[in-house]
């Protein structure tokens, strides 16, 4: 995806703007504009279980906080690159592949539920934080475990692969808990775990505890402690030297965040009832996201 | 394609930890050798008793056979290691009992040798069974003649022949249950492909970590298809089948 001559063609229709100044440049296209401009089509990577980000309604069409994000993201490319008739195609990825069909150009970007860390920005790009999950530590009422140090010696939970088995182990040497892991294969696995007993907490982004504990049998069986292991930023995911595509859906994220819409469409997922079973997740934006929405950043951890 | 390779990676400490992703992956290697090790001999040990029943008179040790071999080869493994680790302790109320009492990686190894033992027992048996099958009535009838009674005919006379004709077939199912270990990684068994896939997920390294991965495996199957071909010619007798080599 590196320039080449027969984009000069291109040149004659693109006036795009960019930066804060909105100065008109007349820039040779690149990267994912280039290639959206000449295929006249995009396609988003999407999951298909990441509540409320990125997951399948009723109609098993992918919708979510993230898929709200990325219709922004369209719309600003059909008016940028003037193509009103601009083809959306969905692809749903998961945590083991999204990265690998970013890079061969499968999807164009990812809207998902992707923490932005600074080691996935050797091979990828983030546009800025669009959401922080705070890792937290999920038990059942009735456990007996008030605080972290009552997890000593005790069996917990965390699904493979995430970035809170890191944390755990970090966790581990600081505050001198000795506890076992338990890997699952998925977050669903993992809560079954707590749920049958076999683990007596679960650790992960308190976003998708959230909605774990909202659609099991027994919601009111569980709560979470209060202390924050980390806060993980989230974003969409993009190719990685891509300067004008990153600028372009960054300024839309921004836009976004400051016209105040970010609340609606935050309100419209965290909020109130979504599909498919009309669970309300009843999840109040936190101190850190507020923050973020004021001063937007693409800061890795 | 827009990859960065970064080989060097193997030798980069993993965040927060003692290790580097080299002594992760090595770490799995040995989760899995061990797995399969212990599988393989619950597998070779059930699954010969099985086959000697599929091959045997009886109806009843006939049935008994049939059903094991039935059951465990019908269901996809991946579903077997679910029904072991997640109903089961669930149903049965002793199972529950030691996954709580102890280690939650010991029990999951412990789910594992069970698992990957019994599936392959059932593919075991089956090259038992036609292993014996293989050879010609007449040295069955030839021990009733020498007055030997039915286990002494196995003994003597059909297994030291079956096990060889077996070896090239259990080499393979040797190799298969390395590879299938991997399958363990859904119940959070450390081994090698849950360390690689760990690795992608921390790094997005995938093509490494996956790369590395499949030059392990490669080089475990070679070694066991080596030692099996070496211990095939050692035991060979004359004559017979593998002899020529």
């Amino acid at each position: 995806m590196k320039l080449n001559s027969c984009a000069v063609a291109l040149l004659a229709f693109s006036g795009l703007q960019f930066g804060a100044g909105g100065a008109a440049l007349a820039q040779e296209l690149t990267g994912t504009l280039k290639k959206v401009k000449e295929l006249k089509a995009i396609t988003l990577g999407h999951r298909e279980s990441s509540v409320p980000f990125s997951f399948l309604d009723d109609k098993q069409q992918p919708v979510g906080y993230s898929m709200d994000l990325c219709d922004k993201v369209v719309s600003a490319l059909k008016s940028e690159l003037k193509i009103p008739d601009l083809k959306v195609i969905m692809q749903p990825v998961t945590s083991a592949n999204r990265i690998n069909l970013l890079g061969n150009g499968t999807i164009d970007l990812e809207c998902g539920s992707t923490t932005n860390t600074m080691e996935r920005q050797r091979q990828v790009s983030f546009g800025v934080t669009t959401f922080v999950a705070n890792v937290k530590t999920l038990v059942k009422k009735n456990g007996g475990i008030k605080s972290l140090a009552d997890l000593n010696g005790k069996p917990i939970a965390t699904t493979s692969g995430s970035t809170a088995v890191q944390l755990i182990k970090a966790h581990e040497k600081g505050a001198k808990i000795d506890f076992k892991e338990i890997y699952g294969k998925d977050h669903a696995e993992s809560f079954l775990l707590v749920e049958a007993d076999r683990a007596v907490a679960f650790v992960m982004d308190d976003v998708l505890l959230a909605g774990l504990v909202a659609n099991s049998k027994t919601p009111e069986a569980y709560r979470m402690l209060n202390d924050v292991l980390r806060a993980e930023p989230y974003s969409l995911m993009l190719r990685k030297d891509d300067p004008q595509f990153k600028a372009l859906v960054d300024k839309t994220l921004m836009d976004v965040m400051k016209s105040g819409e970010i609340k609606k469409i935050y309100s419209r997922w965290f909020e109130s009832s979504i599909p498919p079973r009309g669970i309300n997740l009843r999840f109040l934006m936190s101190q850190e996201l507020r923050e973020i929405l004021k001063s937007p950043n693409d800061k890795g951890i | 394609m827009n990859y960065d390779w970064n080989w060097w990676l193997f030798f980069e400490m993993v965040a927060d930890t003692d290790a580097t992703w080299f002594d992760m992956l090595m770490s799995g290697l040995g989760w899995t050798l061990l797995t399969s090790a212990c599988a393989w001999l619950l597998a070779f040990f059930l699954g010969s008793l099985m086959g000697i029943a599929r091959s045997s008179r009886h109806q009843g040790l006939i049935l008994l056979g049939n059903a094991f071999v039935e059951l465990f080869r019908n269901i996809p493994l991946i579903v077997q290691f679910f029904i072991w680790y997640f109903v089961l302790p669930e149903v049965i109320a002793p199972l529950k009992q030691l996954s709580l009492s102890v280690d939650p990686t010991q029990f999951q190894f412990m789910v594992s040798v069970a698992c990957l033992g019994l599936f392959t027992a059932a593919r075991v048996a089956e090259q038992v069974r036609s292993g014996i099958l293989s050879i010609p009535l007449g040295q069955y009838r030839a021990g009733q003649a020498l007055g030997l009674g039915s286990l002494q005919i196995y003994r003597f006379v059909l297994l030291p022949m079956a096990y060889r004709t077996m070896l090239p077939p259990m080499t393979s199912e040797m190799m298969s249950l390395i590879k299938n270990t991997s399958v363990a990684l859904t119940i959070g068994l450390t081994e090698l492909t849950f360390r690689a896939r760990e690795m992608g997920e921390f790094t997005f390294s995938f093509f490494e970590a996956y790369i590395a991965a499949t030059l392990t495996y490669i080089v475990v199957a070679l070694a066991v298809s080596r030692l099996m071909n070496r211990l095939e010619s050692l035991l060979a007798v004359p004559g017979f089948l593998g002899a020529s080599k």
